[in-house]
């Protein structure tokens, strides 16, 4: 499954867990929710506020563990536990949008099923 | 084990945390309300009662640590179980939620055996100390109740200097017998509760009940300034509450009550006894057997109060009425003095 930005073992276990209705409702809450976290990850990063930039990236790193989104998981933490960047680098930002993006399609994907 | 169902508050800044939290949160068969920051879930508390907080760290506002601080400084809340549910990084933030008083951590996403394992035990712990602080406050005042809790009130025995006061209705076997069982269960209720009064409103607890009479405990656990002050005052303040009750009984062509008191003072050796699951406040030693005597003797000597040298001698205004000098008490091989107030 390393092609897939999802791990699906994770996504089904959620399923599972919580059925499906709930699993695909709360893919629609994360995918409404995500576009602002990354704004906020943005808005940070163009204040070099650490704080902010870091807390951004912790809610990302703490929702995308849960729906398995694995790369997006694994570069929220870095970003999370790395320096602040210089105020106005959003590089990492963009990178992160990039990673939410593919996840997002997968998991639209997956909840159609 | 199936618990009782709880009420959870949720708290957490993020809307996928909150709604997937809650949503296994009742499919464990719970209730839950969520908070988006620690003010919110400040101001909910302070509302309405909860049984278990799952609380994260990172929230805009008020955060985790300081969530856990107010809880903790907090007499009315300091017992609520919290369960921490955080993908913080780092151990040492997870041992700073273990130092601030969280029950448990469980790492995001939680697990959903774990949730379940560290909810159930975490509403025993609510439930078990829900009913430690009833089992207190059925024996003391709300006050010596909170004071205790406090202070981290020990279950282990220690020696301590206090007031011992025995109290008992002078011949009601022989009154009982002209009365119907609900009356004489009411008449009883109608003593226990002058009793307690009497006791309580001078700083003490009654730790025991004894058919028609009681044992009542002064400077432990709570201290006094003057025990024997306070337990003196309550025996007046016992008598005079069973002239009031003569007075309405009289009123209504039934017979007077009459107590004897028996008190007296020094070391006892005063803790939690008894099971786990039936235990009392109590103290132990020859200061108990002597007030007991004392209370058995007041029935020869006619008193209403007999007190030991000991009391007697940290007496304010010590007015005996009467002093027995080298008076022999059973179970005591050396004579007291005691006296009647």
């Amino acid at each position: 499954m390393t092609d897939s930005p999802i791990d699906h073992a994770i996504f089904m276990e959620l399923k599972d867990a919580t059925g499906a209705d709930f699993a695909a409702e709360l893919v629609n809450t994360f995918l409404d929710e995500a576009p602002s976290m990354i704004s906020e990850l943005k808005a940070a990063a163009g204040k070099a506020d650490a704080d902010r930039y870091r807390r951004a990236a912790h809610s990302i790193k703490s929702n995308a563990n849960t729906f398995g989104a694995t790369a997006l998981a694994e570069l929220a933490r870095k970003v999370e536990l790395g320096e602040t960047p210089e105020a106005g680098d959003i590089k990492d930002a963009i990178a992160m949008e990039a990673a939410l993006n593919s996840a997002a399609t997968a998991l639209r994907s997956l909840i159609d099923d | 084990m199936t618990d009782a169902p709880g009420h959870l508050l949720i708290v957490d800044d993020n809307k996928v945390n909150r709604l997937l939290l809650s949503r296994s949160v009742e499919l464990l068969g719970h209730q839950a309300s969520v908070a988006e920051n620690g003010r919110v879930a400040m101001e909910m508390l302070s509302n309405q009662p909860f049984d278990l907080i799952l609380l994260d760290i990172e929230m805009p506002e008020m955060d985790g640590f300081q969530v856990l601080e107010a809880i903790k400084s907090d007499t009315d809340l300091r017992d609520l179980p919290v369960i921490v549910t955080s993908s913080v990084e780092g151990l040492d933030n997870v041992v700073r939620c273990i130092e601030l008083g969280a029950e448990d951590y469980l790492p995001k996403p939680v697990n959903k055996t774990l949730l379940s394992a560290r909810v159930s035990s975490g509403l025993e712990k609510k439930r078990l100390r829900d009913e430690q602080k009833r089992l207190l406050e059925r024996f003391a005042t709300t006050e010596v109740a909170q004071d205790l809790q406090e202070s981290g009130f020990s279950i282990g025995g220690k020696r301590a200097n206090a007031s011992v006061l025995f109290c008992d209705i002078r011949g009601f076997t022989t009154l009982s017998e002209n009365l119907a069982p609900e009356e004489t269960i009411d008449l009883l209720n109608s003593f226990y509760t002058l009793m307690f009064e009497a006791v309580t409103s001078n700083g003490g607890i009654v730790s025991l009940m004894l058919g028609d009479g009681l044992m009542a405990l002064f400077g432990v656990p709570q201290s006094l300034s003057n025990s024997a002050q306070s337990a003196v005052a309550a025996g007046h303040e016992m008598h005079s509450m069973i002239e009031m009750l003569n007075l309405e009984r009289r009123a209504e062509g039934k017979g007077s009550l009459k107590i004897g008191i028996g008190i007296a003072t020094g070391e006892v050796v005063a803790g939690y006894a008894g099971t786990d699951n039936r235990a009392t406040y109590t103290c132990i030693g020859s200061t108990v057997n002597l007030a007991a005597r004392l209370e058995a003797e007041t029935q020869k000597t006619g008193s209403r109060i007999l007190v030991d040298q000991e009391t007697f001698d940290l007496l304010e205004e010590a007015n005996a009425l009467e002093t027995f000098g080298g008076k022999k008490i059973k179970g005591f091989s050396d004579p007291f003095d005691i006296h009647a107030l």
